[in-house]
């Protein structure tokens, strides 16, 4: 702190009233227990970063706005406490709105603070002036306009409850340059969510003993753990469930962690890329109960071929997922560690499936997750992510960007704990995973994080490195470089007869200089003999390192179901499609 | 390209037969028929306040939730305002739309009306070429002429959908010049209230 910098004070902490809008609004963050907050600076939000100035709350002042959003949702997903974002108006917030999406779409807990020109300016086209609220309304839990200076800190407080709460989501405020600026404000209250959200926590008794009759029945009984099991802090119930009763476990792609990937009941992740064991499991199974999950496109594949053979039993907190997708014949509305233990008290015996999981093991030799890494040629992704998990401790927290980088970190990278795996799920945004990175460094400064991102997702975030350098944020990125966005270069390859129209990239910058220009530490990788010691190398330097790691760009991503296909029919090469 | 994993082809492995329809519900193949669509009155209680009823709308357009009318309007309690929407949605559908309707910040409670007390109003402008024809036609729909003007005649009538359906067919061959309607309003039968079933889960 340079000495002309004004001291910073904290005594207004028993005070009946504060001194403006955007102190209550600062002080509702405080009471609620806010530690981090990311944002960018401008003109309708200064008077809130001039709030700030007087808090302890550390903010981290980010590149761009939709990094601000990620790394909030990064945070949350790794504490499980909402993550905190700040823009100014107009385009400030609408630089948000991908970064709330994509929260929206995992059901992570965010709070995003906007800046508005004035009241009485509201309507006019004033400047920098956006509809926020309206943009932000189909991608939120609920957006507020805050009109009321007195009563600012208690819609901040009730929008941080409703983010944290029953099926966490995103939320906004948006604060008016007056209110934020008006004197004399009430003291906001308890952080306390709004009166008509409904938290459900004990499933229908009745609904649970079915459900757990057809379980104890099942001959072919598989559990799949959605990313609800981890948010819902269910993992340990999770575990023990289908380790008591010897249920194998499917996980979706935000369910990754919930169940150890190492043990012999784990059938990984189902779906688009799962493994070919799992969609072996859960196209042949007939119960199948299903823990904190939306039953989303890219895990069922074609509804009409998805577990045709499997009465579902659904445990959501959100009711409005019963049935929204695949229809519960046993739905079990309320939170997932409550139920599972109902499940558990109410299950007769453990179903008889001895024969089942001697299947599903047979399925696991049949379709190993087995590539070829001849050393002659160009390096393999997977044998990268690989060598990356063998380097590291089981609480290594591991973020990506969007394409086939991610998909090979998720099927390679051998997740044992929950909220280590921290990615852009839903709405499949580009650009998450440096700012997610962040983030997530910020929330968990004692456990290792690792961010690998494709060349061309890497592009689009990339001036997250001067946060993680000025920060010096000991984070390591992995650009598994091909040069191209894999993933549409393959579809192209596979149902475009190979017409790569704007998907190769080889334009593309070198990125360890590009990492050394924002001061981190850039290594370039291109051998299997080096791959041990660059990995080293990179993790030992203190703070941002980025390995432009130069892969075979021919590679694809299998085991593969197509689009609205049967999982059954998972293509394991091109030919199979 | 390379990339391909080992294991049996997909014509080689075990496919059971099973099938789902479109709402995800187990069928028989052979047996399935479309889902009939229903008509179904929905009342909601929601916070009287700006926004509320784009938040409603939006989520009907967004969800492509089919409805066919949405009126609002204030109740005897300060704050509150009352949301008749008609939707046309199969079964699942409809507990589609209830649920995410609950889920609404601003949205108190939701309940499907049945033996509902409903009502329309519509303001009926006809050509005045025969004033006792239009008189007549009002009277037997139980309307009234409210204003009469130089070549027009505005009726006013109130009943259900339908009767206002037949009364406007009914009008044309006065020459029907402009229509406005309100949509359904309803409240649920006898001491039944919208309000007793709140931000339930079922």
């Amino acid at each position: 702190m340079s000495e002309s910098e004004p001291e910073r004070t904290t005594d207004r902490d028993e005070a009946e009233t504060l001194p403006t809008g955007a102190s209550s609004v600062v002080t509702a963050l405080e009471d609620a227990g806010v530690e981090a907050a990311f944002g960018v600076q401008g003109g309708a939000i200064m008077p809130i970063y001039d709030a700030l100035y007087q808090s302890d709350i550390h903010h981290v002042t980010m590149a761009h706005e939709q990094g601000a959003a990620h790394a909030a949702d990064a945070y949350g997903a790794v504490t499980g406490e909402p993550g905190v974002c700040l823009a100014t108006s107009g385009p400030g917030a609408t630089n948000l709105v991908t970064g709330i999406a994509d929260a929206d779409m995992d059901s992570e807990p965010v709070l995003a603070l906007t800046g508005q020109v004035a009241t009485e300016m509201v309507g006019n086209d004033a400047f920098q002036e956006a509809d926020t609220t309206g943009i932000t309304r189909p991608v939120t839990k609920s957006s507020y306009f805050a009109s009321d200076p007195d009563t600012v800190g208690d819609t901040v407080g009730e929008a941080f409850a409703l983010a944290r709460d029953g099926r966490q989501g995103p939320t906004l405020v948006d604060l008016p340059k007056d209110v934020s600026n008006a004197e004399d404000v009430a003291r906001p209250g308890p952080a306390e969510g709004p009166e008509t959200q409904d938290i459900p926590d004990e499933a229908d008794a009745e609904e649970v003993s079915r459900a757990a009759h057809a379980l104890a029945d099942a001959e072919r009984p598989a559990i799949l753990a959605g990313g609800g099991v981890i948010k819902g802090e269910a993992t340990d119930e999770l575990r023990q469930f289908a380790v008591d009763h010897g249920i194998p476990v499917i996980t979706t792609m935000p369910g990754v962690g919930a169940f150890d990937e190492t043990h012999d009941l784990a059938m990984e992740m189902a779906g688009m890329h799962g493994t070919g064991y799992a969609n072996m499991a859960i196209t042949h199974c007939d119960v199948l109960l299903g823990v904190g999950t939306r039953f989303d496109d890219r895990l069922t594949g074609g509804v009409d071929t998805f577990a045709p053979e499997a009465e579902v039993i659904h445990v959501d907190i959100d009711a409005s997922e019963i049935s929204k997708n695949v229809h519960a014949d046993y739905p079990l509305v309320g939170d997932a560690s409550t139920v599972l233990r109902q499940l558990d008290d109410a299950l007769p015996r453990s179903p008889d499936a001895a024969a089942w999981r001697e299947r599903c093991a047979e399925w696991k030799d049949e379709y190993p997750m087995d590539y070829d890494a001849p050393e002659d040629e160009p390096l393999k992704p997977q044998f990268v992510v690989e060598a990356f998990d063998e380097a590291t401790d089981a609480d290594t927290i591991v973020t990506t960007g969007v394409g086939q980088h991610q998909m090979w970190a998720v099927q390679y990278w051998t997740f044992t704990e929950p909220r280590t795996w921290i990615s852009s799920h839903g709405l499949g945004t580009m650009g998450y995973g440096l700012p997610a990175a962040i983030g997530a460094k910020v929330a968990a400064p004692d456990q290792e994080v690792v961010c690998f991102d494709g060349d061309g997702s890497f592009l689009m975030t990339v001036q997250g490195l001067s946060v993680a350098v000025r920060e010096n944020l000991d984070l390591t990125v992995c650009v598994l470089n091909n040069e191209a966005v894999g993933m549409v270069r393959q579809w192209q390859d596979a149902f475009f007869e190979g017409r790569r129209m704007a998907s190769e990239y080889p334009w593309g910058p070198d990125f360890a200089t590009l990492a050394e220009a924002f001061g981190a530490a850039g290594f370039t990788l291109d051998d299997y003999d080096d791959v041990a010691d660059t990995i080293a190398a990179a993790r030992d330097y203190d703070g941002p390192s980025v390995i432009d790691c130069h892969i075979d760009p021919r590679e694809d991503v299998y085991p593969m179901v197509a689009s609205g296909g049967a999982n059954g029919l998972f293509a394991l090469q091109e030919e199979h499609l | 390209m390379t990339g391909e994993l080992p294991g049996p082809a997909p014509e080689e492995r075990p496919h059971p037969s099973g099938r789902r329809n479109k709402q995800g519900i187990r069928i028989d193949p052979q047996a399935e028929a479309e889902p009939e669509i229903r008509r179904e009155v929905l009342s909601a209680l929601v916070d009287h306040e700006p926004g509320v009823l784009a938040e409603v709308s939006g989520l009907f357009a967004r969800r492509q939730f089919n409805i066919e009318s949405l009126t609002v309007g204030p109740t005897a309690t300060d704050g509150l305002a009352r949301m008749t929407i008609v939707v046309e949605e199969t079964g699942p559908g409809v507990e589609q739309v209830k649920r995410q309707l609950r889920k609404l910040v601003p949205v108190h409670a939701v309940r499907e009306l049945d033996a509902a007390t409903e009502r329309e109003l519509a303001l009926i402008k006809v050509g005045d070429d025969d004033p006792a024809g239009v008189a007549a036609v009002a009277e037997m729909y139980g309307g009234e002429a409210v204003e009469a003007g130089p070549e027009v005649v505005t009726v006013e009538l109130t009943g259900t959908e339908s009767e206002i359906d037949a009364a406007v067919e009914a009008f044309e061959r006065f020459g029907v010049r402009e229509v406005a309607r309100t949509g359904t309003a309803a409240l649920a039968g006898g001491t039944e209230f919208t309000a007793h079933e709140t931000h339930d889960n079922e």
